[in-house]
Order: structure tokens, then C-alpha cells, then sequence
């Protein structure tokens, strides 16, 4: 029998149902659960309550980063410094205690191991192709880019997979991003997710999962695959994908959570097949042309607010949808920001180069290549760099990007979410203006009152030379 | 969790798109290992506002939000839907709501009712004054005038929602099935097991 094309989500979904109800709701299989602070306590003591057990402690990893501060961990003399606020204590001791005690592997605060949670995944090789992934956390989408469905479950959910290890799920819709062309110097694949969520709009993909595709994706990095579906839950998709290929295999093998020998072979072989049939078809589809993609940035509060960095602040008259209007009233006026005032006017007090989005050696990398020789405006407050993971900042250190982050003015931090989402002590204060690499301009994300520019970190970079949101491609080559 | 059948009261109409989680609770309230208590920071930029539909006396308490297109789109914090029912909301009429949101919501009780943009809007108006009708078991929402708006609902949901199951205990009880589904995992895909296991094989 011919079996009908099926789509690289069609074929993951397949193979991971258990059962399926006369309703089309199906239970699902979860191969790999990953665990943080924030999201779990409420979780493990529901089971606790219950008297239930973690069906399967292997498929779970734990490891800690909204709450942990990003400075110094340990005393000289390599004892633990406390944490000082008592509440973010006690959720962290929590997890401590909880991963353990549910048989549950766990990195903590203090192993070279340990950083965000989606750059942990992949990196331990946790996170491996045509798995189920979740965690409790949105930007679970994030390991979609290795090849995985990967998406974002609330804390009920969580006890659901520590329970089960299954989840009770309808099939989404399928949605196809396909890049035409070649994206131009300068231009990241931060620029192309944030043009793409423009276009989409933040609900675009709601009830869908996305599949990017085109000869852009097949050439980009792993890491830079990762910053792309880490954003698909930003235009509404709870997860977004790309096919497996070579680029991921090489990436994973040899990883510490990765298969080994015959079962490596294995898995590849099973990989490989994965891929979208040719003759296979989406519910949606929409075409992109790379050479339209300039750098971009956000200049409202919600990730599709994006503009190409040579526009300007729009107006709200420009906004056909009276209920759209209104909001950019309310964002520019939460902004600050005047229409028709170019984006390279805007000024900012504040860079953060960090979160699961942009925390990987190669974000460290761009943004150093324009930080080289150079030191941040004398307007410019507060930069912080805060690599996503204990090994990504080691391996920064071996480069000597550090040197080039702290010569320019920037602190150098410990790995966490940090500035993101501002759980930990790293804030932007109420009105200031920060160029951050992170995922949400939403209000108040960075701090009460802070105000978010979305761009990629080759951006963020220029942003702090110049002291104000700045086209990279003015420092290049320079 | 508690069975949900008709929800009757005040409707808050708020009516703004887009309403993140990071709005309905900011990060700094999720440092808690707690459910409870959330009810405080809940919508907290929001209600700083003067004037704002919270302080209206008539919708202290109210049981049912109303809101714009893709509320809840953002964070998966389930902390949205816990501070949510600690402030009494039990339902949220809206255009569209975002994935991660309605399920959470659905976990706690929260029904999550979504019409047409026209619906909302003329609720949005009566709710000013008078209170709303939600009736799960038929599907429909109503107002003290003749408006009766049919809305849809998971099947499945619905039935867990009307019974008040766990739906953690459904599935244990699925256990045969799991059982089966990780046997033939192992026996076609065995690599995907004990990963721990080739992390202490590399050490």
C-alpha cells in the first residue's frame, strides 16, 4: 500500500502515538522532558501529594537558570555564595531537591555543564532528532532545529509527563515557511525570524506547527537554526521545525547524551527518513524572499512591532485595523517613541546580549567581531554578555572573546535566562531603552517599565558602539 | 478539579489584543513553589492604571473576562491561569486564544470561550451593565437580552470540564497501552532509552 506523503511533523507525530480516541485526541509518547525552577515546584508536589512516581526519571533532565544570578557563584575559595533573594533560594532548592529525590538527572548552579535550558539540550546532546522534546517553558521551540517537535507545556502538564510520559494532544495544523534566496551580509537568522513573526503576526501560527524550509535553512548553522524555531512560538506556532541533515549529525555526535556506535548508525539511518516527502502537503503556506530581508528591529511591544533598521517608528494611522491602531498608540506610548522618527535616532541606555535565543558561541562570536578594537557609547549605561551555557563561556574564554566583551565595557556574566525575562537581579530600569537579543519586547518583560528592542546580536553590538540602534553594516568591514 | 457547568455573573470587559502572560503575571511573581496567593499580581500593570475595569466596583469578583484576539499568547507559565482563579475568574470570552494558554486554562477549570469578533464586541457592551451567561453543557453564551451565542469546545474537553476529571488519573489508567507503546519503542528505536546510560559510557 502507498502510504500518503506526510509532512516531517506528520511523521515525528506518527511515531509517537500511543493511542488514539474516537475524538482525534491522541496520547502521545514524550521522549525527552527537560526540567527548570520555575516551573516545576508546584509540579513535583502534586505528585508528592498524589503518592505518584516519575514513570521514567531517564527521559528527564533537571537544570536551573531563570532565577540564577549571573554574577560570581562561588567564594574564592570555591564555596557556594548564597542567593540573595530568599524566594528565588527557595525555588532553586527546591529543584535541588526534588530531581534527586524523584531519581531525576541534574545539573546544578555550579557545574560547567550548566546554562539555559535550551542551550543545555542540544548541547548535552539531550535533545536529539524526530523526538518528542518539552519542558515547561514556550521556548521550547527552540530544539525543533535539530529536528525535533519541541514545544512549550504549562506546569500541569509537566506532573502529566513526570506522571506518564505522554501527553494528551490534538494534532495541529501544518504550516509551511519556505526562503527563497540568499539572505545579504549582515543579515542573521535573528533578522529573519523577527521578519518573518512581522509578516505572520504574533497569532499567524496559532494551531499550527511550522516547518521552515528552503535552501536559507539547509545552509544556516545548527546554532543559527535553533534562534529560529526558538521564536516560532512568538508568531503563535507552539513549534516549529526544520529536517535533520548532515549539519545536525555532525553537531550531535559524540555529545554526552547522544547515541553511540551501532545505535548512533541507528538513529541516523531512522533520521534521514524523517524529511518531508516530496508530494506531501501544508495547510498553510507562505513564501519569503531572502534578498527582501534587511536587519531588523522591534520598536513596539509585541515581536511583530519589526521594522528594517533604515525605517522609521510607524505611525498608528498607518494601521488599517482600528483595535491594531490602538495598540500602537499604547506601545508608542509606552516606547517613547514619536512616529516617523528613524529607527538609527532611537538611543539606547542598555545592551543585553543573552538568552536562548542568542547565547550560543556564534552569537558571541558576531557580536565581538563588531565589538573588536572598539568600547561601547559613553551613553550606553549598562551592557552585559551572558553566554547561554558554562561551556559556551568557556569556550568564549578560549577564544578570548571575553577580553574583547569586557574591553569594549561589557560585564562579563555567568550563564541564565538573566536579562530576558528579569527574574534574577539583571533589570532594565523603568524608561530606559535596552538592545537585547532576547525573544519578547512585551511591557515590562525586562523590568517594570523597561523598554525592549528586539535585534540580532551582531546588532546589539553596533547598538552599544554607537549608542543607538545602528545598521551593523555601516561597522563592517571598517 | 472542580466539574464546570453554567458560569453566571459580571463579565470584566477589557477588550485589548494581544494580552500577554507576561501581563496577566509578571515574572517577578513567579518565584513562588506555590498555586496560590497569585491573585495579587494578576493583570498588575493593568490595574496600576487609573480607571482601569478592575477597580470598578461591579467587577470585583466577576467570574468571566472578556478580552481581544490571542489572549494569553506568550510564556507558558501556567501562573497566568493560577492568578486568573485567585482573582475568581472562572471563564475568558475572546476572539482567538493562544495554544499553550487555553490548555492551561482547560487544567484549571478555566473555560476559555472563543466567538466572533462581532460577539465579543456586543458583549463587550452589555457586560458594562448587566451580567452574562455561559452554559457549557449547551454550548451557549447569553445575556438578560435576546443575544445567544453558540460556541465550539474540544469534545474531549468538554467532557473532562462537565465530569471535573483528573485527567492524570485517565491516563495512568492507559497504562497497558504505554507500557506497550515504550516496548516497541525499545525494540525499533532503543537508542532513545536511558540516554544517561551512553553519558556515563563517554565519561
Amino acid at each position: 500500500m502507498a502510504s500518503k506523503p506526510r509532512t516531517l511533523y506528520e511523521k515525528i507525530w506518527d511515531a509517537h502515538v500511543v493511542e488514539r480516541q474516537d475524538d482525534g485526541t491522541c496520547l502521545i509518547y514524550i521522549d525527552r522532558h527537560l526540567v527548570h525552577e520555575v516551573t516545576s515546584p508546584q509540579a513535583f508536589e502534586a505528585l508528592r501529594l498524589a503518592g505518584r512516581k516519575v514513570r521514567r526519571p531517564d527521559l528527564t533532565l533537571a537544570v536551573p537558570d531563570h532565577n540564577l544570578p549571573t554574577t560570581a557563584r562561588t567564594a574564592a575559595d570555591g564555596s557556594r555564595l548564597p542567593i540573595k533573594d530568599a524566594q528565588s533560594a527557595a525555588q532553586l532548592a527546591a529543584l535541588e531537591a526534588n530531581a534527586p529525590s524523584f531519581g531525576i538527572d541534574y545539573i546544578d548552579a555550579v557545574a560547567p555543564e550548566q546554562g539555559i535550558v535550551h542551550v543545555v539540550g542540544p548541547e548535552q546532546g539531550f535533545s536529539l532528532p524526530g523526538t518528542t522534546i518539552v519542558c515547561g517553558d514556550s521556548h521550547t521551540a527552540a530544539h525543533g532545529g535539530i529536528g525535533a517537535l519541541a514545544f512549550g507545556i504549562g506546569t500541569s502538564e509537566v506532573e502529566h509527563v513526570l506522571a506518564t510520559q505522554t501527553l494528551l494532544l490534538r494534532p495541529s495544523k501544518t504550516m509551511e515557511i519556505r526562503v527563497e534566496g540568499e539572505l545579504g551580509p549582515g543579515v542573521t537568522p535573528k533578522d529573519l525570524i523577527l521578519h518573518i513573526i512581522g509578516m505572520i503576526g504574533t497569532a499567524g501560527g496559532t494551531g499550527h506547527v511550522i516547518e521552515y524550509r528552503g535552501e536559507v535553512f539547509e545552509r544556516m548553522s545548527v546554532e543559527g537554526r535553533l534562534t529560529v524555531c526558538n521564536m516560532s512560538i512568538e508568531g503563535g506556532a507552539r513549534a516549529g521545525l526544520i529536517a535533520p541533515d548532515e549539519s545536525v549529525f555532525r553537531y550531535l555526535e559524540g555529545r554526552p547524551y547522544a547515541p553511540i556506535g551501532e545505535d548512533w548508525d541507528r538513529a541516523v539511518r531512522w533520521w534521514r527518513s524523517l524529511a518531508t516527502d516530496e508530494d506531501a502537503e501544508f495547510d498553510k503556506s507562505v513564501v519569503i524572499q531572502a534578498t527582501d530581508i534587511e536587519p531588523t528591529v522591534s520598536w513596539g511591544t509585541s515581536p511583530e512591532d519589526v521594522v528594517a533598521i533604515g525605517g522609521k517608528v510607524p505611525s498608528p494611522d498607518s494601521f488599517g485595523d482600528p483595535s491594531k491602531r490602538e495598540a500602537v498608540r499604547k506601545s508608542l506610548d509606552y516606547m517613547g517613541l514619536v512616529p516617523d522618527t528613524p529607527m538609527e535616532e532611537v538611543a539606547v541606555e542598555n545592551i543585553f546580549i543573552g538568552s536562548c535565543t542568542n547565547s550560543r558561541i556564534e552569537d558571541l562570536r558576531a557580536a565581538a567581531d563588531v565589538l573588536k578594537g572598539r568600547r561601547k557609547a559613553p551613553g550606553v549605561r549598562w551592557a552585559i554578555a551572558v553566554p547561554g551555557s558554562g561551556l559556551v563561556k568557556r569556550q568564549a574564554e578560549e577564544e578570548g572573546l571575553d577580553r574583547i566583551f569586557i574591553d569594549a565595557g561589557f560585564e562579563w556574566r555567568e550563564p541564565g535566562c538573566s536579562a530576558c525575562l528579569a527574574m534574577n537581579p539583571d533589570k532594565v530600569p523603568p524608561g530606559e531603552r535596552c538592545a537585547s537579543t532576547s525573544n519578547r519586547n512585551f511591557v515590562g518583560r525586562q523590568g517594570p517599565g523597561s523598554r525592549t528592542h528586539l535585534l540580532s546580536p551582531a546588532m546589539a553590538a553596533a547598538a552599544a558602539v554607537t549608542g543607538r540602534l545602528t545598521d551593523v553594516r555601516k561597522l563592517m568591514g571598517e | 478539579m472542580e466539574a464546570v457547568s453554567t458560569i453566571e455573573g459580571r463579565a470584566i470587559p477589557l477588550g485589548l489584543k494581544n494580552i500577554d502572560t507576561d501581563v496577566i503575571i509578571p515574572a517577578h511573581w513567579l518565584k513562588t513553589v506555590s498555586r496560590e496567593g497569585l491573585g495579587k499580581g494578576a493583570f498588575e500593570t493593568i490595574r496600576q492604571t487609573p480607571g482601569n475595569p478592575f477597580d470598578v466596583e461591579d467587577f470585583v469578583g466577576a467570574p468571566i473576562l472578556i478580552a481581544g484576539d490571542n489572549f494569553g499568547c506568550g510564556s507558558s507559565r501556567e501562573h497566568a491561569a493560577w492568578a486568573m482563579l485567585d482573582l475568581g475568574l472562572t471563564a475568558v470570552i475572546a476572539p482567538s486564544f493562544s495554544d499553550i494558554f487555553s490548555g492551561n486554562a482547560f487544567k484549571n477549570g478555566i473555560l476559555a470561550v472563543e466567538l466572533p469578533q462581532e460577539q465579543v464586541d456586543r458583549l463587550l457592551e452589555v457586560a458594562k451593565d448587566h451580567p452574562i451567561t455561559i452554559d457549557l453543557e449547551n454550548q451557549v453564551v447569553t445575556t438578560p437580552f435576546q443575544d445567544r451565542f453558540a460556541f465550539e469546545i474540544d469534545p474531549f474537553r468538554k467532557h473532562c470540564l462537565m465530569g471535573g476529571l483528573d485527567e492524570i488519573g485517565l491516563t495512568l489508567e492507559r497504562d497497558a497501552a504505554i507500557e506497550n507503546h515504550e516496548k516497541q519503542r525499545a525494540a525499533g528505536l532503543p537508542w532513545l532509552d536511558t540516554p544517561n546510560k551512553n553519558r556515563r559510557e563517554h565519561a
